[in-house]
């Protein structure tokens, strides 16, 4: 989230958005600055440190930021933020907070292509789930059923399916190759994907070597 | 509607055949009906009705008096006179409000109401908007809107809120209802700008598309160009949440063959020269968003130097402004022409000092409804004090919405509010600091006040300057203001405040606590006290499982409890879950949450009554007990 980012503070880097799952999630454990007590040779968890700030904080504990609170929406947390760096922030990580992940998905044949936050997801069924879903109302895939949808993520079965005429994901990486999904473990397909399409089996059976081959080249 | 469809829509009650009096006919024949508003007139008319069936005319009559019943609580009274008048109200009800979405199946409300034109319907807590509940947790439309589509298909309005609506969602609203015309989505999520396209596109009846603090996915598709072509029949088109890029020219086309539009909220990537063209297309508009109120990205796109007041001028009907997400205060003479008809402002993302809003303010006289950021200080507040006599509603936003920080507003500004706005309503007020006094002068000048919310922004802050409890304030609100329905506390209080309440506040409906309270009595005086109470939600405050057994007898009376970070533990919700087989006890855990989680101890609790028990749509990180 941009305004955290610009400001300045010495204690512990924060967690950025939310942890395992949450897209949009405002929750951050930041210690916050204590004052003078920078300048001396510090001990971050060193409880010693005199705090100098004359602010009337009488409680004990640092006032480390609360999930949720104060009660004020996100869109409104993060609006001085946009307004401040709407040239810079795409739209989506202005509605999303900065740690998701959008990456569009096409269907070979669907007349609408779609946008999914992998963050969102831990596995590639979540994924798979998802997809599957957002893609049932489209009749093209309707032969494929929700079995196949549910499938065509499994590691195992992708050669059975390449095999068929179902329908394949692919998905474009950072260095402009596309691939097979399922050949990298799920984090290192977030972090490489850039956008998804699922392809119909017979157009995808030249990717397979190629998945190979850089499976080889990574591990 | 498919031919093969034989049941009927609902007739018009205007166009039935005009009865004879139904109160002759009911005080004549039950000798005590309940008051039936009678039309005036004799009972002369039974003998004019010699029926062979009773029975019938009986429901018949019902029915044409029924449909003037429209306040959802006088139907429910109705329906439980008398299974006649059960079924009566049953088929005469044309508005379906769900306060829980998980409360009733839509299996059995569809069953029960066959002739709905209107349905309302809302899903998660409230305190889901501030991520203290996990992704996921539910709130489907998809449930409501497949057995709707079979059941209701002259259905005209839909009213969600905080619901998790998709575009499979919205793609089979728009294909199932022939008739739709009101599409309002409060706080919800789970769509994209496809869904969008699809309703436009195929909802060629549709007169209302309103989108409030909803997240919508971009999905790059220019939904705006896909509204029907020629004429539309749009009166309400409200889109300030919808974070995309938008086809400028589309609209522009889409606002001039609209003639009918009254209510236009665009979003922040307008800018001011593009409003203007909007505004001169639209003269007749009473609502107004005006997107950014300045630039776009920085570019002055070619219309610095244009004067925007005449276009606000033309616009003699305006009565509600909103927008102005990255004004340009040099702009704000431009709204001088509409100020003093003005009955609603909203300035809460305008970025503006009490200096830059005088000028705008001291015109407003009629203004009931003004939203506004804590950036205009508490002397901003002491001007709109002096201008808005006729002020019902407040809502004060913080600018930067962090603790531990010199705050610009404070009980200054509250003060000078309860003394120049004495009709005051409602009021959501974030500060810095606060004292009781202000809050007790309030609670005496303003006795009309139903909403009162402050949230002193700092955990459990004591009146800044005698450095005690803010239990007095709250109580004399409780106490004075006695038309008072909700309710929302802050600052350093103990029990005792929560015994004012119990003990005056016997019309509280809504009550949101947060770090607040010392033990488990904090928790019973309110469950003991506040018969009307209906929707509680609690974070992080001491109350334990003997507070929780304290509220059995009122559980089933309420739509909600959310309790979390509080002292309850697994145990203690078990027994609460055995003893109220009609009450839904939800237990998880905030993903987010890092603290250390100790067994058997409670993160999250949120029940609610039910008539068709445990959900079976809940996710793996809720235990349903």
């Amino acid at each position: 989230m941009g305004f955290e980012e610009t400001e300045l503070r010495l204690g512990l880097p924060g967690n950025g958005g939310g942890g395992g799952g949450g897209g949009s999630h405002e929750g951050e454990m930041v210690m916050r600055k204590r004052g003078f007590s920078e300048t001396e040779s510090s001990d971050e968890s060193a409880d010693n440190n005199v705090d100098l700030k004359l602010n009337l904080s009488s409680k004990d504990q640092p006032k480390a930021q609360v999930v949720g609170w104060p009660p004020v929406r996100s869109f409104r947390k993060n609006m001085m933020a946009v307004q401040k760096s709407s040239t810079d922030e795409s739209t989506e990580k202005a509605v999303s907070g900065g740690s998701a992940v959008f990456v569009k998905v096409s269907i070979d044949g669907a007349p609408y292509l779609r946008k999914v936050d992998l963050k969102m997801y831990k596995s590639y069924q979540d994924l798979s789930d998802a997809l599957g879903k957002m893609f049932s109302s489209f009749s093209t895939i309707g032969n494929c059923g929700s079995q196949g949808m549910k499938d065509f993520m499994n590691e195992s079965k992708l050669m059975d399916v390449l095999n068929g005429s179902d329908y394949v994901p692919t998905y474009e990486d950072k260095d402009g190759d596309w691939m097979l999904v399922g050949d990298v473990p799920w984090e290192m397909f977030v972090e490489s994907c850039k956008r998804l399409r699922i392809m119909k089996g017979k157009e995808a059976v030249g990717l397979a070597p190629r998945a190979m081959e850089k499976c080889k080249n990574r591990s | 509607m498919s031919e093969d469809d034989d049941r009927s829509p609902p007739s018009d009650p205007a166009t039935k055949p005009p009865r004879p009096c139904a109160a002759g006919i009911l005080a004549s024949g039950s000798g005590g009906g309940g008051g039936v508003g009678g039309c005036g007139g004799g009972s002369t008319s039974v003998e004019l009705f010699p029926a062979p069936f009773p029975d019938q005319v009986l429901e018949n009559v019902l029915e044409s008096v029924l449909c003037f019943l429209t306040c959802r609580r006088d139907r429910s009274a109705a329906s439980l006179v008398c299974k006649s008048w059960y079924r009566a109200e049953a088929l005469t009800r044309s508005e379906l409000f769900i306060g829980n979405c998980y409360a009733v199946s839509p299996r059995r409300a569809t069953a029960r109401f066959t002739r709905v034109r209107s349905v309302a319907i809302k899903g998660k807590p409230r305190f889901a908007d501030f991520n203290l509940m996990p992704h996921n947790w539910g709130a489907h439309f998809a449930p409501w809107v497949s057995t709707m589509a079979k059941a209701y298909p002259w259905l005209e309005k839909i009213y969600l809120k905080r619901m998790s609506v998709t575009d499979d969602d919205l793609a089979l609203l728009a294909d199932s209802f022939r008739n739709f015309k009101e599409l309002v989505l409060v706080c919800c999520e789970g769509f994209s700008t496809t869904g969008l396209a699809v309703v436009a596109n195929k909802c060629r009846q549709l007169r209302v598309l309103d989108l409030i603090e909803s997240e919508v996915v971009d999905d790059d598709v220019d939904w705006i160009s896909c509204f029907p072509a020629n004429h539309t029949c749009l009166e309400s088109l409200i889109f300030d949440c919808v974070e995309c890029l938008i086809n400028f020219e589309a609209l522009e086309r889409l606002v001039a063959r609209s003639p009918s539009l009254k209510k236009l909220r665009v979003n922040r990537f307008l800018s001011m020269g593009q409003l203007y063209r909007l505004m001169i297309r639209a003269p007749q508009l009473t609502h107004l968003g005006t997107g950014s109120f300045g630039t776009v990205d920085g570019m002055i796109l070619g219309d610095q130097e244009q004067d925007y007041a005449p276009a606000f001028a033309a616009c003699k009907s305006l009565t509600c402004l909103s927008g102005f997400r990255e004004t340009l205060p040099e702009l704000l003479p431009a709204i001088y022409p509409v100020c003093a008809n003005l009955t609603s402002l909203n300035f809460s993302y305008a970025n503006i000092n009490a200096e830059q809003l005088k000028p705008v303010i001291r015109h407003c006289h009629k203004l009931q409804t003004f939203w506004v950021l804590d950036s205009i200080c508490d002397e901003g507040l002491q001007a709109v004090a002096a201008a808005c006599k006729e002020l019902r509603e407040l809502r004060v936003f913080p600018i930067d919405a962090r603790e531990d920080i010199e705050g610009p507003v404070s009980e200054v500004g509250l003060q000078a509010i309860s003394e120049g706005c004495r009709k005051l309503q409602s009021i959501l007020y974030f500060c810095q600091r606060m004292t009781n006094a202000a809050v007790m002068a309030m609670s005496k000048n303003c006795p009309d006040m139903v909403v009162f919310r402050l949230c002193i922004m700092g955990r459990r802050r004591p009146d800044h300057l005698t450095g005690q409890p803010m239990d007095e304030g709250f109580g004399a609100i409780v106490m004075n203001c006695k038309k008072l329905t909700r309710l929302a506390v802050s600052g350093l209080l103990t029990d005792r405040a929560f015994s004012y309440i119990g003990k005056y506040g016997k019309l509280v409906r809504t009550l949101s606590v947060a770090f607040a309270g010392d033990s488990d009595n904090g928790l019973k005086y309110v469950l003991e006290g506040c018969p009307k109470l209906q929707k509680l939600e609690i974070r992080d405050s001491p109350f334990g499982d003997a507070a929780l057994r304290s509220g059995l007898h009122h559980y089933y009376n309420m739509r909600f409890l959310w309790m979390s970070s509080c002292k309850l533990t697994r145990q203690g919700c078990r027994e609460v879950a055995r003893a109220m087989p009609r009450l839904v006890v939800e237990v998880m855990d905030n993903e987010v949450d890092e603290g250390a989680i100790v067994e058997d101890e409670v993160e999250i609790l949120y029940m609610y009554r039910s008539l068709e028990g445990p959900r079976d749509d809940a996710p793996k990180f809720v235990d349903i007990l």
